[in-house]
């Protein structure tokens, strides 16, 4: 089964959301790193991007496929993972702190109260996959 | 979401109990990966030993005095100089000389040869050689790949495992060689090839056999680290040994002499089907050469990704991935012969954005042969 923290919002993109003040960090959920594989390539968006809600803005490589990461919150680059260039496999091991991936200055900080909560990522998981 | 329709090896409920991921591979359902994962996987090949259900793979018998005949006229590898016990790669070409399958072709007698041939394409090359058959030919073929189970060992320890479950002594088969022997108590052809790059064996049995095979060879090789791999880590150990996958580098519009396989076209034999229009070919000169390249900037190439030179569109790539065990991102790619020698600068079209490779040599990957 996959992990579905609870202190942290879902999209139906199976990027995961966790917000601290007007910053937004952004990931992939445990099921999407589970169906992607051994990662071992994410191409970031820059630093100082605008970025609309669910956007494409980068993608996430493992051995056998590729997938656009979306982000779920509009706002402005301010951070990205950089780490993750030298140890891709921690959006594997550890999607939900050390597999961050972009961190967001929200246009909206309320933007994030309308994404799932846990168990509704859970009910669309059950429903749709 | 099963799919009832989907065909099975007799392993399909061992794969699932191993908490294999499933994927319908050209009407298979197979693992792609197992819980270790396919770089996990990849690299216990490379290192240890990697155990693989092929069991999917088809398994067509030619028998009868003009076998040998029969099969060299479907064929562009020269079924005549096989002795008893060897084997050879060879290709099915149609009249254009592209490829209907690519294959292994066993001499087992004078009068008997066994053909492997892909999993997705058994059917098409059933129809290809039935049709083929003339009427004053002594040939009889029979299409026994439900009755054939087919588990490949791989990696240096694969001996040393297999070795421990079989009286044969397997020093003894040359690479590309096989004999009959048994395996676990099990009738089975032991064939010293692979599709990985590594030295290791094929294990042919009939398919009430596969489980016991399967779970003797996993403990067998529990020692000495061994995993099984899914079709993710075959493709990406192909790769890495610059190895064709139809579909891919070979088709029914791809002919062998594009795909680097002049070495398996030999045209000093009698007739084959497709050895005019190779032999035109080969004399025009080719349009288009499978080359390899190495990612030069980050980005990861993928099958049917453009290839540009100079900003002008200059082929496509064949096969692109990351490869586990070289840490780099490679490729096939076809491209026009002015553009294939080594080092020259490739740009592949990633997603909108033009990223640098380089012509490297291939295989990418060469194990120390000491077989």
């Amino acid at each position: 089964m996959s992990q579905i923290p609870e202190n942290v919002r879902y999209s139906k993109d199976h990027e995961w959301v966790s917000v601290e003040g007007d910053t937004a960090t952004i990931g992939i959920t445990d099921y999407a790193q589970s169906s992607l594989g051994d990662v071992v390539y994410i191409d970031f968006p820059r630093v100082g991007d605008k970025v609309a809600a669910h956007e494409a803005f980068g993608s996430v490589e493992s051995v056998k496929a590729v997938s656009e990461i979306f982000t779920p919150i509009a706002g402005e680059v301010t951070e990205v993972n950089e780490g993750l260039n030298d140890t891709p496999e921690s959006v594997n091991s550890d999607p939900y702190a050390e597999g961050w991936m972009v961190k967001i200055k929200m246009d909206n900080p309320g933007e994030a109260d309308g994404l799932l909560s846990a168990v509704e990522y859970e009910e669309f998981l059950s429903a749709n996959v | 979401m099963s799919k009832t329709n989907l065909k099975k090896t007799p392993l399909n409920h061992v794969h699932r109990e191993l908490g294999g991921k499933m994927v319908d591979f050209g009407g298979w359902d197979m693992p792609v990966q197992y819980p270790a994962g396919v770089i996990e996987e990849h690299l216990a090949t490379r290192t240890r030993a990697g155990l693989f259900d092929v069991s999917h793979m088809g398994e067509i018998f030619v028998e009868g005095t003009d076998a040998i005949r029969f099969v060299n006229r479907l064929t562009t590898n020269d079924v005549s100089k096989l002795e008893n016990g060897q084997a050879h790669y060879s290709v099915f070409t149609n009249k254009q000389g592209g490829a209907v399958d690519d294959l292994l072709v066993y001499r087992i007698g004078p009068g008997k040869l066994l053909l492997v041939v892909n999993a997705g394409t058994t059917d098409k090359d059933w129809e290809w050689i039935q049709s083929h058959v003339d009427e004053d030919e002594d040939v009889t073929i029979r299409n026994a790949s439900d009755e054939y189970c087919q588990i490949a060992i791989q990696g240096p320890a694969a001996q040393s495992i297999l070795q421990t479950m079989t009286e044969t002594d397997l020093s003894q088969i040359k690479y590309y060689w096989f004999t009959f022997g048994e395996v676990a108590g099990v009738d089975a052809i032991i064939s010293r090839t692979g599709y990985t790059g590594e030295d290791g064996f094929e294990v042919y049995a009939a398919s009430e056999h596969a489980e016991a095979l399967w779970r003797q060879m996993t403990e067998a090789g529990a020692d000495h680290g061994i995993l099984p791999c899914g079709l993710a880590a075959r493709n990406t150990l192909r790769l890495e040994a610059g190895m064709s996958l139809y579909g891919h580098e070979l088709s029914d519009d791809i002919t062998p002499l594009e795909a680097n396989l002049g070495w398996i076209t030999k045209f000093d034999q009698e007739e084959f089907i497709g050895r005019e229009a190779l032999s035109d070919l080969k004399a025009a000169g080719l349009k288009r050469k499978l080359v390899g390249f190495e990612m030069r900037e980050p980005g990861i190439a993928r099958d049917g990704f453009e290839v540009e030179v100079d900003g002008k569109q200059a082929g496509y790539v064949t096969s692109g991935s990351p490869a586990p065990f070289l840490k780099k991102n490679i490729g096939l790619a076809f491209v026009p012969p002015e553009f294939a020698k080594l080092g020259q600068e490739l740009k592949i079209n990633i997603r909108g954005k033009l990223v640098s490779a380089m012509v490297v040599p291939t295989p990418f990957y060469k194990r120390e042969r000491s077989i």
